[in-house]
């Protein structure tokens, strides 16, 4: 089972601690800073599974999980979504898009490794 | 004979003359007999001009002065027959305005003048008070003959009593008969008659007297004119002055005398009688007078020279035993007196109710008028009481001894006042209600001083100095040698002087005022009444059809409520069916009907239209488009009320749409505060967490991540510090620190502060160092702090190659721009409309470390500074210009 993660997370703080721990934890990760090329770094990075940051430059977290969503090669590929606003309408939302796992900021590291540990193993 | 015979014939005469007027009283209710409104009974009671003066006063004044008492007939027989013009023209004037009195007549005229009508009703009772004592006297004295033509009979009674007995029973007399109802046109069929009746009575008893002493006492004509010759009439020379004062005021007294205006103008029942009084009352007048002169010669002759020549008609037959004829000319005497007497007091009261009790009553009792009907009646019944009690006291005051003729002059002579601004009123268009006032006020002044206040004799009320000095020792101001023109007769005197200075007020007042809207077209009513009026108002003339009215009713009143007006009328009638006739009541009903919804004017024309078919008269058009103008007037206000409504509903949907998004700028706003809040807390909690678990890590990570910590812990503080910031610039509790500096250095400081080094180093500014030397008077701190993040901005954002930032510094007078141009691409269009709103951090030109709240405020700052910011759009790149006052007034709070 391979445990390739990649980040799309424009925060570069934030992107280097989670590389950290997930390295750490013996993940593979890329990470990816733009909203409007992500989709297109999900078909090219083919990882296991996707950590999604909603505010992003050029495109909305939402928007990339629909089209990932819509895409025959991904639309059962595992996506977590992080996000800073965690109000209970942007989680109904996410859901409703069809997100595998909902986190709000500021996440505990251990709580990010068992979720994307699970989301894999399923 | 004895005096309760005499008393005893008075009252069987008087009772007589209530039942003449009782019954024509009812007829006249019920349809009327045709001869009550005949143009006879309408001469006839214009005899009321001949009271009790002409009947006796007229032989003693020709006892006196020879002819000239034939002025006095001379005057009206002009105006009647030459003038019957003018008189045609008040009564169609009266007619159509409905006037009730010469009052109401100059009052209407005038504008509705509350002021004229009271003024000219005032005058009237003081010139009208003497001629009341007048017939009292010549009553009470024709009592008195009889007491002394038969010595012994009965004893001579006080004259006092009698004469509080007989203005009593005159008052009875006008008050039942005068005052039963409130007409809207005041006409009074009960009295008419009985004054038509008295009128034959005093016709018929002086002929008898006259016959009686032509052919019974003197034996024929011839011997008549020889005894005219012989006596000192013939001797009398004729006083031309006299002769033409006495017959203009003679014949302008019968177009302005309150009683006679009652009967010519008010109780004309149809103008067309004017053309039979045109002749008839002249030669009734020919016929009163006929006799005067042998009545006067023969007197003269027989009877001994104390004898009072105002008494021949009773003293003639009296002294030749002749006691049922002298009962007859007692009878003539007293119709004379009596019908003078009810008819002026009627007037009076009419017109001392209307014009000076009502207009009091409704400024005492506003909004709550009570039952005007009552409080109209009573003011005239007491009016009546009290013009009769005036009437009483000026003859006691009077002495009771004077001539009567005098009386009468002096009397006339007031009234005539009026005159000027009665006859100008509905002739000249011109004349305006300053002018009448003016003149009405200065003519009677000037008869008051010249003729009234000297009649009650030197000394009595004007002191003895004053006629033979004047006032103040000024002796053109002598009331009977004005401008020191002596040796004229005094009633010539007053005539020639009170009528100049009344024209002349009246012209010259009329030339100087401006006439209100009213009183113009009051005045074109008037002046050309015959444009537009079509004789007798009311509808007795009816021929319209029930079905016609109904129909126009129904659209007005809706059906429901027409056909039951209609209905209900048809039961009242007795018909059956629902149409009623349509009697003269009936649409005078439905004109009140449709006057409730459609204006009292479109009413009249409507029904007009119908009943009459004549076609809309000018004054009905003016009055339908004064409605119209109100109706305008009302739709005008409606509409700017509407407009305020709907001007109040946009506000406060404005107001609502504004809460609103205030309440979703507030929910945004508290969702990136927990965005730029929760980013660093997060990179916080997951490195201090890897630091924490600490296994595995070279020191130079441990050193690198404890550094990340750091950052982000100041990146936190920052934001707070921005936030608290904006909150106390927002809410204005900022004090300002002002000082004096120079911009160039502040410039400097700024640029310094945003670092030479780390990211955007490379930014190249180019300064005008010549032109940043200016001083300035400001909140340095504050002002830095604006440059400092437009110049960070710079750095941070501008994507050029080479960055570079352009600072231009510009004078306006007192104020300063300051303009940052980079190089970069700038800020996208509809982006530029939120860049100074808060977190508006465009999301694709996002850098650590900024919460968007910069440009926020920098705005919030320099609106305290009295200046502003702006983007420029089109320079290249990236611009905003930032405007100051050189000096700002906030430093002085």
């Amino acid at each position: 089972m391979g445990r390739h993660v990649l980040l799309i997370e424009d925060e570069p703080n934030i992107t280097e601690a989670m590389r950290f721990i997930l390295a750490r934890d013996g993940w593979t990760v890329s990470s990816h800073a733009d909203g409007a090329t992500a989709v297109a770094a999900v078909s090219r990075a083919r990882p296991d599974v996707v950590v999604l940051d909603v505010m992003l430059p050029g495109r909305s977290g939402y928007d990339i999980l629909r089209d990932l969503r819509a895409d025959p090669g991904t639309r059962r590929l595992p996506v977590m979504m992080l996000t800073a606003r965690g109000q209970l309408r942007d989680r109904e939302r996410a859901e409703s898009f069809g997100v595998s796992h909902f986190m709000t900021k500021p996440f505990s590291n251990q709580e990010v490794l068992e979720t994307l540990n699970s989301l894999v193993a399923s | 004979m004895s005096f309760d015979l005499l008393v005893s014939v008075s009252l069987v005469y008087v009772g007589f003359l209530f039942g003449i007027a009782y019954w024509a009283e009812r007829r006249a209710r019920r349809g009327g007999v045709r001869w009550l409104r005949s143009p006879l009974v309408y001469t006839l009671s214009l005899s009321i001009y001949c009271t009790a003066w002409t009947f006796y006063g007229a032989v003693g004044y020709a006892s006196r002065s020879g002819l000239e008492f034939l002025t006095i007939y001379i005057g009206p027989s002009l105006v009647l027959f030459g003038w019957w013009w003018i008189l045609r023209k008040l009564v169609r004037i009266g007619r159509s305005q409905r006037i009730t009195s010469i009052a109401d007549l100059i009052s209407s005229r005038y504008g509705k003048s509350a002021m004229l009508g009271g003024i000219v009703t005032l005058i009237a009772v003081v010139g009208t008070t003497p001629y009341i004592a007048l017939q009292l006297q010549s009553v009470t004295l024709s009592f008195g003959v009889f007491a002394e033509g038969a010595p012994g009979s009965f004893p001579v009674p006080d004259q006092r009593p009698t004469a509080i007995w007989v203005a009593g029973g005159m008052a009875v007399f006008a008050i039942l008969f005068g005052t039963r109802n409130v007409d809207a046109n005041e006409r009074h069929h009960g009295v008419v008659t009985a004054i038509a009746a008295e009128a034959l009575v005093k016709l018929f008893a002086l002929l008898a007297v006259g016959i009686f002493i032509v052919w019974g006492v003197a034996g024929g004509i011839g011997p008549v004119a020889e005894r005219i010759d012989a006596s000192s009439l013939a001797r009398i020379p004729l006083d031309r002055g006299r002769w033409l004062a006495l017959i203009f005021v003679s014949g302008a007294a019968l177009l302005v005398l309150p009683r006679m205006f009652q009967v010519l103008v008010v109780e004309n029942e149809d103008e067309r009688h004017l053309a039979t009084a045109s002749w008839a009352f002249p030669l009734y007048l020919a016929l009163m007078s006929v006799f005067v002169i042998p009545i006067a010669a023969v007197g003269m002759s027989e009877l001994p020279s104390w004898a009072n020549p105002d008494l021949f008609v009773l003293t003639l037959p009296l002294a030749h035993g002749q006691d049922m004829l002298a009962l007859l000319a007692f009878l003539g005497g007293f119709s004379s007196a009596t019908s003078m007497v009810i008819v002026a007091a009627i007037a009076l009261a009419t017109m001392i109710s209307n014009h000076i009790v009502l207009p009091l009553w409704l400024s005492l009792r506003k909004g709550a008028p009570g039952n005007l009907r009552l409080v109209l009646l009573s003011a005239r019944r007491l009016a009546i009481a009290g013009v009769l009690g005036l009437g009483y006291v000026y003859y006691v005051w009077s002495g009771g001894g004077r001539e009567l003729a005098a009386i009468g002059i002096i009397s006339f002579v007031g009234v005539v006042q009026v005159m000027p601004a009665a006859v100008g009123g509905i002739f000249w268009r011109g004349a305006t209600r300053r002018g009448a006032a003016a003149g009405v006020l200065l003519g009677a002044a000037v008869w008051a001083y010249t003729l009234f206040l000297p009649s009650f004799g030197h000394g009595v009320i004007l002191p003895d100095r004053l006629f033979a000095q004047g006032p103040f020792g000024i002796g053109w101001l002598r009331p009977q040698a004005l401008f020191g023109i002596e040796g004229l007769d005094p009633v010539v005197h007053a005539v020639i002087w009170s009528m100049a200075a009344n024209c002349t007020a009246f012209l010259l007042g009329s030339i100087t005022a401006f006439p209100a809207p009213l009183e113009r077209l009051q005045g074109a009513q008037f002046v050309n009444v015959y444009d537009h009026s079509q004789g007798p108002r009311g509808w007795s003339q009816s021929r319209a059809e029930a079905e016609d009215l109904l129909i126009m009713a129904q659209r007005i009143l809706g059906p429901r409520q027409a056909q039951d007006l209609f209905a209900g009328e048809a039961r009242r009638q007795g018909k059956a069916g629902f149409l009623p006739d349509t009697s003269p009541d009936f649409l005078d009903r439905l004109e009140r009907e449709l006057a409730g919804s459609v204006g009292a004017a479109t009413a009249h024309a409507m029904i007009g239209q119908i009943a009459i078919g004549t076609a809309v008269s000018v004054e009905d058009l003016m009055a339908v488009a004064g409605e119209a103008a109100q109706i305008l007037e009302h739709s005008i206000q409606l509409q700017a009320k509407s407009d305020e409504l709907s001007r109040t509903a946009r506000q406060l949907r404005e107001a609502n749409r504004k809460l609103t998004e205030l309440s979703v700028q507030k929910d945004s706003f508290l969702g990136q505060i927990s965005h730029e809040l929760r980013t660093p807390m997060t990179s916080i909690r997951s490195f201090s967490e890897i630091l924490m678990d600490g296994e595995g890590m070279d020191p130079g990570a441990r050193q690198r991540f404890a550094a990340i910590i750091h950052d982000e812990a100041e990146r936190l503080t920052r934001l707070l510090d921005a936030l608290l910031d904006l909150s106390v610039l927002e809410h204005g509790q900022a004090p300002l620190n002002c000082e004096t500096v120079r911009l160039r250095d502040l410039i400097g400081r700024a640029v310094a502060a945003t670092g030479s080094v780390g990211p955007g180093a490379g930014l190249a500014v180019r300064r005008e160092i010549l032109e940043e030397d200016v001083v300035l008077r400001t909140d340095a701190d504050r002002l830095a702090q604006v440059f400092i993040n437009i110049i960070a901005n710079a750095r941070k954002y501008c994507d050029a190659d080479e960055p570079q930032l352009r600072i231009v510094v510009q004078r306006h007078g007192a104020r300063l721009t300051v303009d940052f141009i980079d190089n970069g691409s700038g800020i996208r269009p509809r982006d530029q409309g939120v860049i100074f709103e808060k977190f508006s951090r465009l999301s694709d030109q996002s850098a650590a470390g900024s919460a968007g709240l910069g440009l926020a405020i920098c705005r919030e700052i320099l609106q305290k500074l009295g200046g502003s910011i702006a983007y420029l759009p089109g320079q290249g790149g990236a611009a905003f210009r930032v405007t100051l006052p050189l000096d700002i007034s906030a430093c002085a709070a």
